[in-house]
């Protein structure tokens, strides 16, 4: 039996030790204007400046929060190239110079295909783009008929060490962040456009006890951090619930933003806590990513 | 089976003031106008406008026929003082008892219509002069059984009870300190004398509640209701009833002809760049 050999991306450094770090993380629950990029990106750099304010070193932003979410026939109007001549990126990349950011908005590429997309950036560059793989096309959402998915789920290392990008339905499938762990991400950083539904006599929305329960999973499945922004307001009948959240490699939560509200919610994520967490609970060490890799396949070619 | 139709209160308020205020405000509004029957719906439809736009942003309107309850305009009353409303009454008689006249053989039920569109033409109207949003009061239950005029007391501009239960409409009555004497009341569109919801339906809302939960939200089939104890003959009639109303939750097909056409590929949220 072969054990699994992952690279391993953190923040070692030759005498062993790690690096003493933390990120504080602000997580930007906006409300946006359905189609009204200018209006959304104005929001943007007013959150972000409030999120410099407060010494964030790295701000989340919801999914699509550049476009609004139920975009419908608005989608081929409101696509953005994530480069330094588009109006709208160009002054996002420029305050990325202060602090890291992690953006929503709709990708076109050459072939005009049209993808959820959430963009790294930092130092005033584009460190990653992740296209949202899963496409609820079911009950009340219908992104399978305006978007193409996308076809690759990579961590990247950034200033903090390494991240993982997921959009909303991406993480309720459990293979995207399973693949992120493997490929080293360390923290895993979700956003959302969650439309809150399933009300009971509870004090919180199924929708909401949903997402915060596999996010904490997640945290301690994986013993990283898993950081989720999920936007506020509403779009004709369908509320956005908020209520951003972070929590540790123990799966402590360490942060929540109020529900339904606009909000910069902020924390500081003590990155030496993986190496505590890892130390007492040993699963990334343990994990038989060949042995998956053989089942995969054996089930696969039935 | 025990079918649990209870909601939090503190949360539906939340949202639903919360989805007034949104989608009155983002169109360039910031007021809101209810029809006022003395009923149920219509009180908890003008408190959540209360929350949302404030008291003096809401726009009550009575506007009773000559034989309709005194009780209704009294209870209306009443929550135009408890919440400090504005409030309008309009008799709709006038406006009515001609096109009755026309034919004296109408019908109850035909009349009934007929009032609920004269009062749909006095909100919209009335909308117009005090630059606010019609607000609906249509339920859950009743827009699922098709037990509603359509162009009448359906029509509004938002609503944010559609998607709670009779049952539960009345719990959200509860927090919102409805007085007790119009949420015991039986439900009635007092469109002639003696009229009630559940003697029309030949059923309850407690029953019908239960039964459309499962159909609906629990996506339950037909025999799996009768399995969960319900009587076929009642299931069956509901299930007749969603099926035949269907069309009065929809706006009316468009006959496609070109490539593009309003309703089936021309799609853009009413909040569209809102």
């Amino acid at each position: 039996m072969r054990l699994l050999a992952v690279e391993y991306h953190g923040r070692l450094n030759f005498s062993g030790k790690i690096q003493t770090m933390q990120i504080n993380l602000a997580l930007a629950q906006i409300a946006t204007k359905l189609g009204d990029v200018q209006c959304n990106l104005e929001k943007h750099l007013d959150f972000i400046k409030q999120a410099k304010a407060q010494k964030a070193d790295l701000v989340v932003f919801p999914e699509l929060s550049l476009t609004g979410y139920v975009l419908q026939d608005l989608v081929p109007t409101v696509a953005h190239k994530p480069v330094d001549d588009d109006p709208i990126f160009q002054p996002l990349l420029k305050a990325s110079q202060n602090l890291d950011l992690v953006v929503g908005f709709v990708d076109e590429d050459p072939g005009h295909r049209f993808y959820i997309s959430s963009a790294y950036l930092s130092g005033g560059r584009v460190l990653h783009v992740h296209h949202k793989i899963y496409l609820p096309t079911y009950g009340l959402f219908d992104e399978g008929r305006f978007f193409a998915h996308g076809d690759s789920i990579r961590a990247f290392d950034t200033r903090f060490g390494r991240v993982g990008l997921l959009i909303c339905e991406d993480f309720w499938h459990a293979s995207p962040p399973y693949l992120l762990w493997l490929d080293g991400a360390d923290i895993l950083i979700f956003s959302s456009a969650s439309p809150g539904r399933g009300l009971n006599a509870h004090d919180k929305l199924e929708s909401a006890w949903w997402v915060e329960n596999v996010n904490q999973s997640y945290a301690n499945l994986f013993s990283s951090f898993v950081v989720h922004s999920n936007r506020v307001g509403f779009e004709d009948g369908l509320n956005f619930w908020g209520g951003a959240t972070a929590y540790d490699p123990n799966g402590e939560r360490i942060a929540h933003g109020p529900y339904f509200e606009e909000a910069l919610t902020m924390t500081t994520l003590d990155l030496n806590q993986l190496r505590r967490t890892r130390s007492r609970l040993p699963l990334m060490r343990d994990e038989r990513a060949y042995l998956v890799q053989r089942e995969l396949n054996r089930i696969l070619s039935k | 089976m025990n079918i649990d139709l209870s909601i939090n209160t503190d949360l539906a308020r939340k949202i639903l003031a919360g989805f007034l205020k949104s989608e009155i405000t983002r169109v360039g509004y910031s007021r809101a106008v209810i029809n006022l029957s003395g009923g149920l719906d219509s009180a908890v439809s003008c408190a959540l406008a209360v929350e949302a736009v404030g008291a003096e942003n809401v726009l009550a309107l009575r506007l009773p026929y000559k034989t309709s309850s005194p009780d209704s305009l009294e209870h209306a009353q009443w929550l135009v003082d408890q919440f400090k409303v504005r409030c309008e009454t309009v008799e709709i008689t006038d406006m009515v008892e001609p096109l009755f006249r026309l034919d004296p053989e109408m019908s109850k039920s035909r009349r009934g219509n007929v009032m609920a569109r004269a009062r749909m033409i006095v909100l919209y109207d009335r909308s117009e002069v005090f630059k606010a949003l019609p607000i609906g009061t249509s339920n859950k239950t009743e827009i699922l059984l098709g037990y509603t005029t359509m162009w009448g007391d359906m029509a509004s501009a938002l609503n944010p009870l559609g998607d709670l239960y009779k049952t539960q409409v009345r719990q959200l009555a509860r927090a919102l300190n409805i007085p007790q004497p119009i949420i015991d009341k039986p439900p009635s569109a007092d469109l002639w004398a003696g009229q009630t919801d559940e003697g029309e339906l030949g059923f309850t809302y407690d029953e019908v509640d239960k039964l459309l939960y499962l159909l609906v939200d629990k996506r339950y089939t037909v025999q799996d209701c009768i399995e969960a104890g319900f009587d076929k003959a009642f299931v069956d009639k509901v299930v007749g009833r969603v099926q035949r109303s269907q069309f009065k939750r929809m706006m009316p097909p468009v006959a496609k002809l070109s490539n593009r056409t309003v309703g089936y590929d021309f799609l853009y949220l009413r909040d569209w760049g809102t």
